[in-house]
Formats: structure tokens, sequence, C-alpha cells
């Protein structure tokens, strides 16, 4: 039997895949613990390039009082979101 | 053309089907010159071909160039002609004529039906038109009929029509630099010594405003459509707001690029109108907008609700909102506004903010009526 994609995720492999997206998008590295929007205004389209990535590499919906800045402000909180989030999760 | 051909074309334009030219790519052999350029060095441009250049860029349409010719040569002779900095994205050299049209076209991100070609060949305006059917084309014996055709007179010259060509110009060199640059966006933006400006609309700047209101779907919060006549009647008002945003950068001016509508009650701001350009996006405009209103609001002493209604195209704007702490909580202020079917009403208990480290903001204090604009800074 195959499990379902979401049942792989870790927060280890989450937080990789953030990291390495973080990377490519901003040309330097993010400790987990590191605050995104530390150094200033996040324009609106990385905010949006950040949600689109989460929801389409984890396969979650992000809406409401979900979607606020806190739950994107470091590569630990959004690995924390998305593990709250993913389908299936016992606790959603 | 007879006078029933006229009115039929000029109705075509009106009813959109010939939607009006964006941008005109000309032929320099027996087109824009008199003569072939390899066979005479000294080509000459006639005044009447000369003003019909300088016409269409003061309307606000763009001009490029396609030629079989070698490009540094023909370059330097439109140089030299005084006429080169009227054209953007040149395309000379030895491909088809309508792989060029097309290059320039994507590179505007103009849709074809808006671009022009004139060409004295008539086997070039056959290829062209063959491959791309919407492009409208013109003969070397048009050339001088051009600005009375209704495709190419807007019916409003708006502000910055004029300047048109040289914020495309200034936007390709930000861009080419962008691409070369190593280090992080933000660090990039710091370089460009950004100036936003936020002020009161003037009435000549109303119809650009209502534009914006129309044209901006991805960054517009409620989609509504505000003719200019009803932005008139909110001018004079003391309790409305009508705010245009402008950038400029030391590559030259955006222009207009945002535009905020906001109602004052006295303990609460309504802003029933944001809507920010696609094209400064990238700049972080729409967050440093609302940072500034969350901090001006906060000096009033009073809430913010903001009216988004969401479409197929403007989550991002929600997702602005929302990162700036707008969200669906509860609060008394709520009751001052009057009921508004399909529409979410966001909301924040304001608090001070500092100025963004990536551009300079000038903007009147919304709180004070007729307040001039200065530089925001903590204080
Ligand atoms: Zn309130």
């Amino acid at each position: 039997m195959t499990e379902p994609a979401s049942a792989e995720l870790t927060v280890e492999t989450i937080e990789e895949k953030l990291q390495k997206f973080l990377e490519s998008r901003t040309k330097q590295t993010w400790d987990p613990d590191a605050d995104l929007f530390k150094l200033g205004v996040v324009s609106s389209l990385f905010a949006m390039e950040l949600v689109v990535f989460v929801e389409s590499t984890f396969g979650v919906f992000v809406e409401g009082p979900d979607l606020v800045l806190d739950n994107f402000r470091t590569v630990r909180s959004m690995s924390a979101l998305v593990m709250r989030l993913r389908p299936g999760d016992p606790g959603a | 053309m007879t006078q029933a051909e006229e009115r039929a074309a000029t109705a075509a334009v009106a009813t959109g089907e010939q939607p009006l030219i964006k941008c005109l790519v000309w032929d320099l052999d027996n087109t824009l010159w008199g003569g072939t350029l390899l066979e005479d060095e000294n080509v000459e441009v006639t005044e009447a071909v000369r003003q019909v250049i300088i016409e269409l860029d003061a309307r606000g349409i763009l001009q490029s160039v396609s030629s079989r010719n070698d490009h540094d040569h023909a370059w330097a002779r439109l140089e030299a002609l005084g006429l080169a900095e009227y054209f953007v994205l040149p395309r000379i050299g030895w491909g088809r004529k309508s792989d060029a049209v097309r290059a320039i076209a994507d590179e505007l991100n103009f849709a074809t039906k808006t671009m022009a070609f004139v060409d004295d060949l008539p086997s070039e305006r056959a290829e062209v038109a063959h491959h791309l059917p919407d492009v409208r084309c013109y003969t070397a014996e048009q050339v001088l009929e051009l600005l009375g055709l209704p495709e190419f007179t807007p019916a409003v010259v708006t502000v910055d029509a004029r300047r048109r060509r040289e914020m495309y110009q200034a936007g390709f060199r930000r861009k080419a630099e962008r691409e070369e640059w190593q280090g992080p966006d933000e660090d990039f933006l710091r370089t460009l010594d950004l100036v936003m400006r936020i002020g009161r609309a003037r009435e000549e700047e109303l119809v650009r405003v209502e534009e914006l209101t129309l044209r901006t779907s991805q960054m517009n919060a409620s989609g509504v459509h505000y003719p200019v006549d009803t932005l008139r009647s909110l001018l004079s008002t003391e309790r409305d707001e009508v705010l245009v945003v402008s950038l400029t950068d030391r590559f030259g001016p955006h222009g207009p690029i945002g535009v905020m509508l906001i109602e004052k009650f006295a303990l609460v701001w309504h802003v029933k109108l944001l809507a920010t350009s696609c094209r400064v996006v990238s700049f972080g405009v729409g967050a440093v907008l609302l940072r500034w209103l969350t901090d001006s609001a906060a000096r009033a002493g009073v809430h913010l609700i903001a009216d988004f209604v969401r479409t197929d195209r403007n989550r991002m704007m929600e997702v602005a909102y929302r990162f700036a702490g707008f969200g669906d909580h509860d609060c008394a202020c709520r009751s001052a506004l009057p009921a508004a079917d399909g529409v979410q009403r966001l909301h924040l208990t304001p608090a001070r903010q500092e100025p963004p480290s990536t551009m300079r903001v000038l903007a009147p204090e919304l709180r004070v009526r007729g307040s001039v604009e200065a530089t925001w800074a903590t204080s």
C-alpha cells in the first residue's frame, strides 16, 4: 500500500523544502528560527509567493485566522502551520 | 476614407472592437526615412514625418523599429537624426518582421491587437498580417495620415501619457540591473533611492485614478470601479480622502501607481478602495502603503476597516491586508459603517509603525485637512 504524500511529511522535510525555496528566492540562507520579516517591509508579492509555495508544496489551504504574518514569520512557524493543517491530521 | 468609413472606424474604436494603438512599429528604409541606408549613408527624414513621431510620442503611443539593416549602423543614423530616443526595444536585423513585432509586444506586455506596423513593402505587411492578423498594418503613404486616425487618437491624453515612453525606458534599465543583481532583492531596492509620494488627488489626476481602479485586478481590494464624476464629488467633502500614490527612483518616474479611497468617521477610517499597479508589486508598495496608513491611523487614534471583495485574481491583496494585521475580529467601530452585502470588512486596531528601510515616503497628515506632504519619519 502506498501512503499519501502528506503522510511522509515530517518537520524536517518540510523545513528543508522551505529553506531551499527561501534560499533560491532571497539569495541567502535561513535558520529555522530566523525572522523573515525582521529586516523591513516584505513585498506583497513575496508574501503571496510564500503562501502559494506553502499551499501548493504541502497540499494545505491557508485562510482566515491562519493567514497571518506570525504563521509565516520563520521556517519553524511555517512547518508548524503545515503540520497542523495537512490533510488527514487527526487534530485538524 | 469616406466620411461614412471614418465614422464607422471611430465607432469601432469607441466600442472597443478596434482598440487604440499602444505601440507603432516602424520600418526605416523608404518608410521612416527616404531611401535606403545601405545605398545612402545620409538618408533624411522629412519634417512632416518627424512631427508625426513627436506627436504620437506626446499622445503616449510607444514607437519601435523593425528594419532590415545592420543594427549599429541604423541606430547611429537614428541618433544622428535626433530620433533614437523616441524608439523603445528596436529590432534591427535580418529576421522575420512578424517575429520582431511579436517580440516587441511580448516585452511590452501589449496584446497584438493594440500593435501597429508601418512598412512601404507590401510583402512585409503581408508577412506580418499573415502571422499576426490582429496587428494593424499601414503603408508608407499613410504615415502622414496617422495622426488623424481614431485608433491613434486617445479621447483624453492623461497627465502621464506624455511621459509614458520615458517610464518604459527607465523600466527597461531598471529591469536589466535587477536581473544582474546578485544579492537579496531588498538590498537591490535600497540601491534604487525609491521615493513614494502619497498625495491628495487633484482634478487633473482623476482620469488616471479611474484608470487605476479599472486596471489593477491583482492588487485591487474591492474591484469597484469609480467613475471620474464620483471621484470628483469625493474631492470636495470633508470626510473623504482620494489619495494618489506615485513612485520614483534613480532610473526615473514610475508615474501614478496606486490609489486609495478613505472615508473618515470619528472613530474609524473606512478604506473603501486600495489598488496598486502590478508593475510595482515587487517593490513592496502595497505593504508600505498599508504600514503608512496604519501609522497614520494610530496617530489619529482611530481604527481601520478595509473593504475586501474576493475575485479570482486578487488574493495577493488579501495576503497583504492580513499580513499587515487586518482580520475578522469584532469591534464596536464596525457599527459606524453602513452595511454592505458581499463585502468582507477587515478590521485593524492600529499601532505606531516604523517607516520602511527600502524607500522614503512623502505623505500628508491625514487627520489634518489640507496638510502638506512631509517625509514620514519616526517621532
Ligand atoms: Zn475597531
